[in-house]
């Protein structure tokens, strides 16, 4: 049994923990809240140069040749730092896409400017309010243009390529296109966590190709099976900070004469956070598994990793404002970051709803 | 990443399963084992003893205690395989596991030298059965708090009170017992631990009779009780060191348990089978949310499980992790048990297993529920325990911590 991480992986991790806690401390995050920027270019940089961005991609396209279990705990740590960077728009979607769907001449246009972060990639799914599915797009893809409104998108102010699930010829596929490219307004709307920017984006016959293998429900569900897993891990990073610092708060703050973290009524909700958290992070550790692995369980692995973490994070996002206090709902203390940056992360990839779902209809198959 | 044996884990497990084939009967699949420690008659207490004799003489019995003791000195891990391996044969369930994973290794930490030499092989090879008589009506989470006295009369000890929750003290040749020695003293500091004999004159046993019809545990009674003091483990009044030692065993025993009762497959089964008006009631989607979130809770306590095996692989002890199976499980399973009833509508308020899906396994399941949330530290004491030891929270002032024993407030019950 080795059901863990290796020394070789745990060391990746911390220097990326030393980087960030350097160069990506909440202020950071703040300041991109604060001037609706939509990212840090001074730590995307420096994420790219640390070569985060091309953790999974091999060296061939620039990459630097790890695999996804380094590519989590990395997750893992941009999550702890609410690192105000698109990592997951670009790095667990876009280039998980290329690498997975992408034919070599596609991977080997896109997939070096996305390691060396010169290039921003992004997913857009979401078609307006309710629930995406899988299948059924009304944007289309026909002849090697788009057309239709995607909304919202993460991180498409700033993003130079998007890969579009579309509705085909034959059903759905995963279209890839250049966002400069002519026939494409992206206009910024705001976020609930203004240190990840949302954007609509309209596409009026937008050059655009298809990924050689996305086509059809299997390869948009696996596509984000894969992102699931790693933006678990991301969760789960944002949920132990969270959880850190209501500790740290609730052991210095004094009330009716003693420390507020010495009262069951704190105590047992933090231990239900920390319970919480450590459901999350088994789930995903078997998520990894499957993920690093290939297997055929990644389906209802990535599901179970999904709801967990959103379940830990929101609720860690939750807690933290409660048990600050009046404090917790200012502008100043930095509770706020975790609240939103927690539901953005539920919200942007599939709720908790509809992965639920998916895993029932997972288990019916199996079955 | 992976959930295979390392070359010597896989080397013992062969050495287990070899011993294993050529003296007992493997299972067939799916089938179970046979019977429980609670209910044992005295027909499986034999069957079992013969199984542990069996296994003590190849030293397969308590394998991780010192070979000085009988056992083999194996690691945790080692412990883990030869019950996984265990598991896949035809033999009695273990009725001895009280006085060999908590009771012995308190004896072989604190007791004399005569004690061990006298004790400790028949509790290996179950020649002998033993009970732990800690919990009273009015000491249960606060087991510091116990009343049952013991004084000092010549060479013996004179012991009065009650002791409840024990289980198996019917079968019992021997339990261990902590008892109250000195009532000025603060509360953990007038302790005493004492080995006492079951069959003793004035020690009463009454069975009690739970809420789902079983009666699993006793109360027992104990009038003039007399203990010689040769059977004193570890000093007078210092025997809270002596009950920290069981206990700690316990929760190790407790947490390496988990699983039974309300499974996922049963509750995917149920749902499928049961109609909602035209339809499986699987197909409505407040059902689909419900079992999603059943799912994933279930696994990660499973694989939370699989990061505990993995430390104990690595010769670790497991992470804090760990402490959270109980914590979550037992809540877990009473709520999969009700909400699998609420699934069969007004027949879910029937238990005959003639008439009620699964042999009525969900009912029963749900009216046992309260008692996993309650035994071996209550959901409240277990969310103390971890904020408290893992997440490193201050405990709650406490007011009995300085005062005599004898002062601290009762409520007015003595």
């Amino acid at each position: 049994m080795n059901f863990d991480f290796s020394e070789e992986q745990k060391l990746l991790q911390q220097t990326a923990r030393d980087y960030l806690t350097e160069h990506g401390g909440l202020d950071v995050c703040r300041a991109v809240l604060e001037s609706g920027g939509g990212y840090s270019a001074p730590l995307w940089k420096g994420a790219a140069e640390m070569g985060w961005l091309g953790a999974a991609v091999p060296e061939s396209y620039g990459g630097a040749g790890f695999g996804r279990l380094e590519l989590a705990l990395l997750a893992q740590e941009v999550g702890r730092a609410l690192a105000p960077i698109p990592f997951g728009s670009s790095v667990y979607l876009a280039t998980e896409a290329l690498l997975e769907f992408g034919s070599e001449d596609q991977k080997k246009r896109y997939l070096p400017r996305l390691a060396s972060g010169e290039c921003i990639g992004t997913f857009a799914l979401a078609e307006g309010a309710g629930r995406s599915g899988l299948s059924g797009f009304a944007t289309k893809l026909s002849g090697g243009a788009l057309r239709g409104e995607k909304l919202p998108v993460s991180d498409a102010g700033i993003a130079g390529l998007a890969v579009v699930a579309a509705t085909g010829d034959a059903g759905p596929e995963l279209a890839l296109v250049e966002l400069d490219a002519s026939g494409i307004t992206v206009d910024a709307i705001d976020s609930i966590d203004p240190s990840r920017g949302l954007a609509r984006v309209r596409f009026d016959g937008a050059p655009a190709e298809a990924l050689e293998r996305g086509r059809g429900e299997a390869a948009l569900a696996h596509l984000l099976d894969r992102a699931a897993v790693l933006t678990a891990f991301e969760q789960i990073g944002g949920a132990e900070r969270a959880l850190e610092e209501t500790k740290a708060f609730t052991l210095g703050r004094y009330a009716f004469g003693r420390p507020v973290a010495s009262f069951q009524a704190i105590k047992h909700r933090l231990a239900d956070l920390y319970a919480a958290i450590q459901l999350a992070t088994s789930n995903a550790y078997y998520g990894a598994w499957a993920l690093s692995t290939g297997d055929a369980e990644l389906g209802t692995a990535a599901c179970g990793a999904r709801v967990a973490a959103c379940e830990a994070f929101d609720l860690a996002g939750e807690e933290i404002i409660q048990m600050h206090g009046g404090v917790g709902f200012t502008w100043e203390y930095d509770c706020h970051l975790f609240y939103r940056r927690a539901k953005y992360l539920s919200l942007t990839l599939g709720t908790p709803g509809e992965w639920r779902e998916r895993l029932i209809t997972r288990l019916e198959q199996g079955a | 990443m992976d959930f295979n044996d390392t070359p010597e884990e896989a080397a013992f497990r062969k050495e287990a399963y070899d011993w294993l084939s050529a003296n007992a009967e493997e299972l067939a699949p799916g089938k179970k084992r046979r019977g429980s420690l609670t209910e044992a008659d005295d027909a499986l207490v034999r069957e079992s003893k013969a199984w542990q004799a069996k296994k003590a003489d190849a030293r397969w019995a308590c394998i991780t205690w010192p070979e000085e003791f009988g056992g083999r000195g194996a690691s945790s891990i080692q412990n883990v395989i030869f019950n996984q391996e265990e598991a896949k044969f035809d033999v009695p369930p273990n009725v001895f596991s009280i006085g060999q994973g908590m009771l012995a290794p308190t004896i072989m930490a604190h007791g004399t030298d005569e004690q061990k030499q006298k004790y400790i092989e028949p509790i290996l090879r179950a020649d002998q059965v033993w009970c732990q008589l800690f919990s009273e009506p009015a000491a249960g989470s606060d087991l510091a708090g116990l009343r049952t006295t013991a004084v000092k009369d010549g060479d013996d000890w004179i012991v009065n009170g009650q002791k409840i929750w024990t289980t198996g003290a019917h079968f019992s040749d021997y339990g261990m017992v902590v008892t109250r020695t000195d009532p000025t003293a603060k509360k953990h500091a007038g302790i005493t631990y004492f080995i006492v004999d079951m069959k003793s004159p004035g020690i009463d046993i009454r069975p009690i009779h739970q809420i789902n019809g079983s009666k699993d545990f006793n109360e027992v009674f104990f009038s003039d009780v007399r203990i010689p003091d040769a059977n004193r483990v570890g000093a007078v009044n210092d025997g809270w060191r002596g009950a920290i030692t069981t206990l700690m065993n316990e929760r190790a025993a407790i947490g390496a348990g988990g699983g039974g009762g309300v499974g996922m497959a049963d509750l995917l089964r149920l749902a499928r089978e049961t109609q909602w008006g035209d339809r499986p009631a699987l197909e409505d989607a407040s059902v689909r949310a419900r079992i999603a979130d059943f799912y994933w809770k279930l696994k990660g306590l499973e694989y939370t499980g699989y990061r505990a095996l993995t430390s104990l692989s690595r010769g670790q002890t497991p992470g804090p992790e760990n402490s959270i199976g109980k914590m979550v499980g037992a809540p877990l399973r009473q709520e999969m048990a009700a909400f699998a009833m609420e699934l069969q509508g007004a027949a879910g308020a029937t238990a005959d297993p003639d008439v009620t899906f699964g042999r009525a396994g969900f009912q029963g399941a749900w009216l046992g529920a309260p008692g996993l949330r309650l035994a071996g530290g209550t959901d409240e004491i277990l969310h103390n325990i971890l904020a408290e030891r893992v997440l490193g929270l201050p405990g709650e002032p406490r007011i009995d911590k300085d005062l005599a024993f004898q002062d601290v407030p009762t409520g007015g019950v003595r």
